[in-house]
């Protein structure tokens, strides 16, 4: 209780000071708006549901791509841990292509795909794909070789050692490197969102992009607080539960 | 199989090592880990191996385990060769091969669940037995980090006797521990082998924790392990570990130990 209300003394404020900001007139409220003109912005598009459909098109377009990337990355990862022909191949290839930022995916994509929905999901996937790989990578190989041993001296055979030990034993590398692999979608779709127009489907990134062209500073920045928002409630309601659940069976995380 | 059957469970395994060697080849150097070891061990024997560290004690036991093969030499298990690992024999390592992802009752059931011809409810009997056996009933819900360094290693008993193995193979389970837990796990351990009788080998580099706990103590020598001495412990049981009798069984373990530690560096 005392913490929520801390928190919202800290936001309150942090409202109050741009108010201010905007009230002593340093910029001109076409570069920065007033809050409560963002906030008019965020309400009145909240209501006529633009709002709503372009985040559901966001959501649809990240939740795709980033099962598609997981589904991939998550036996990549494996395998690299488990072969050194892999772990050589695929995994220097992840290794690279995981600093390369997702941006610059989508030239390519744009050439490749076109204006469409495929080049979008391309963009997702190669900016979650690496990080996941590098993530159960790293988690398989942090494991206590002790713990395979155990398992296979209590019978267990190669499937279910790596169904029931490996993969559960570095679920807390996985659920972080799940939890990056959503940032890195998150921003990939919003990079390829603001560069690709297309008219299938208005997302989020596409309201940010007119914004600006339309020169409406509030709806850019409404925009920006919506993504911020949709962001902390992904991690709230995907991985919190993940976590907490680890650091109770695993004793971490306690101060 | 009843869970009456499976609670009292097969006899004990008579176990023969037949003239087994180990090398491991490194980048470098060839290590040889173990020379020409050979012994048998009679059913429902309490066999300890003693030996400085870098003895091949360790290698020895996993190649009883069937987690390493032997170079040259063979396991025999009831007259079966050991080739691969199996729940007749399992392992109790020396720490933190809980599994910290499942609470202390779905470690004890893990063995279990590989264990055909059982029901999930003779399953979970069976583990409520085991936990009971090693007196953490209370703690069956508890998370690994929840437990003491000696619940640890109680629950570890219970998840490595639980699958009714016909040997009990320990390496150092105790050595981690504080000295108090580990005088009341001696006891412990007693107590559960009179009621269990396995066939045990138990690995440690406590000379006392060897006098109070077996009937054959294996003296071993490094670089290549080897082995040098037996001695039979005929001391009545249940055995104080304070007592004189072991402290003086203790110090001819040591003493035997010091003759052939410099041998073997004088050899090698």
């Amino acid at each position: 209780m005392r913490r929520t209300l801390l928190a919202i003394v800290f936001f309150v404020a942090l409202a109050s000071l741009w108010g201010a900001i905007v009230r002593a007139q340093i910029w001109s409220p076409v570069l920065l708006p007033s809050p409560l003109s963002v906030w008019d912005y965020v309400v009145t598009s909240g209501r006529d549901g633009t709002l709503l459909s372009a985040s559901i098109v966001t959501l649809r377009r990240l939740l795709s791509g980033y099962a598609i990337g997981l589904a991939i990355g998550l036996p990549l990862g494996l395998l690299t841990a488990s072969s050194t022909f892999v772990e050589d191949t695929i995994g220097v290839l992840a290794l690279g292509l995981q600093t390369l930022p997702s941006v610059c995916w989508v030239p390519l994509a744009l050439l490749w795909f076109g204006q469409t929905e495929s080049a979008m999901l391309f963009v997702v996937i190669m900016g979650t794909v690496w990080s996941v790989v590098i993530a159960t990578d790293t988690g398989v190989r942090t494991i206590p070789p002790i713990y395979a041993r155990a398992a296979r001296t209590m019978g267990s055979r190669p499937f279910h050692k790596w169904t029931r030990v490996i993969l559960p034993a570095s679920l807390p590398y996985l659920v972080s490197g799940m939890k990056q692999g959503w940032a890195f979608a998150w921003r990939s779709l919003m990079a390829a969102e603001i560069y690709v127009t297309i008219l299938t489907g208005f997302g989020l990134g596409h309201l940010l992009h007119y914004g600006r062209e339309l020169n409406a500073m509030d709806q850019v920045i409404g925009i920006m607080l919506v993504i911020i928002v949709i962001g902390l409630l992904a991690d709230k309601i995907l991985f919190s539960p993940w976590e907490r659940f680890l650091h109770r069976r695993w004793g971490t995380g306690r101060r | 199989m009843s869970l009456q059957e499976e609670l009292q469970g097969p006899p004990p395994a008579k176990l023969i090592v037949d003239h087994v060697s180990k090398w491991f080849r490194q980048k470098r150097q060839t290590v040889h880990a173990l020379d020409d070891i050979s012994l048998e061990v009679a059913e429902g024997e309490f066999i300890v191996i003693v030996g400085p560290s870098g003895c091949g004690k360790s290698t020895w036991l996993d190649i009883i385990a069937g987690l390493e093969k032997p170079d040259k030499g063979r396991v025999l298990a009831d007259n079966e060769p050991v080739l691969n690992p199996g729940r007749h024999r399992l392992v109790m390592f020396q720490e933190s091969a809980l599994f910290p992802w499942l609470n202390a009752f779905g470690n004890v059931m893990f063995g279990l669940k590989l264990k055909p011809g059982l029901r999930n409810s003779e399953r979970r009997e069976v583990a409520k037995f085991f936990l009971h056996l090693v007196g953490l009933e209370k703690f069956m819900e508890a998370n690994v980090h929840e437990l003491s360094g000696g619940m640890k290693q109680r629950v570890a008993l219970a998840r490595a006797l639980a699958p009714n193995p016909r040997v009990l193979l320990m390496d150092e389970p105790f050595a981690a521990l504080d000295a108090m837990t580990r005088e009341q796990l001696y006891g412990d351990i007693q107590g559960i082998w009179e009621k269990r009788r396995k066939t045990i080998i138990f690995v440690t580099h406590n000379v006392r924790e060897a006098a109070c706990l077996a009937d054959r103590v294996v003296i071993m020598s490094p670089t290549p392990g080897r082995i040098r001495e037996v001695f039979d412990i005929t001391l009545p049981r249940p055995r104080d570990f304070n007592s004189i009798e072991i402290a003086q069984h203790a110090s001819t373990l040591t003493a035997a130990l010091k003759e052939h530690g410099a041998h073997a560096t004088l050899t090698g």
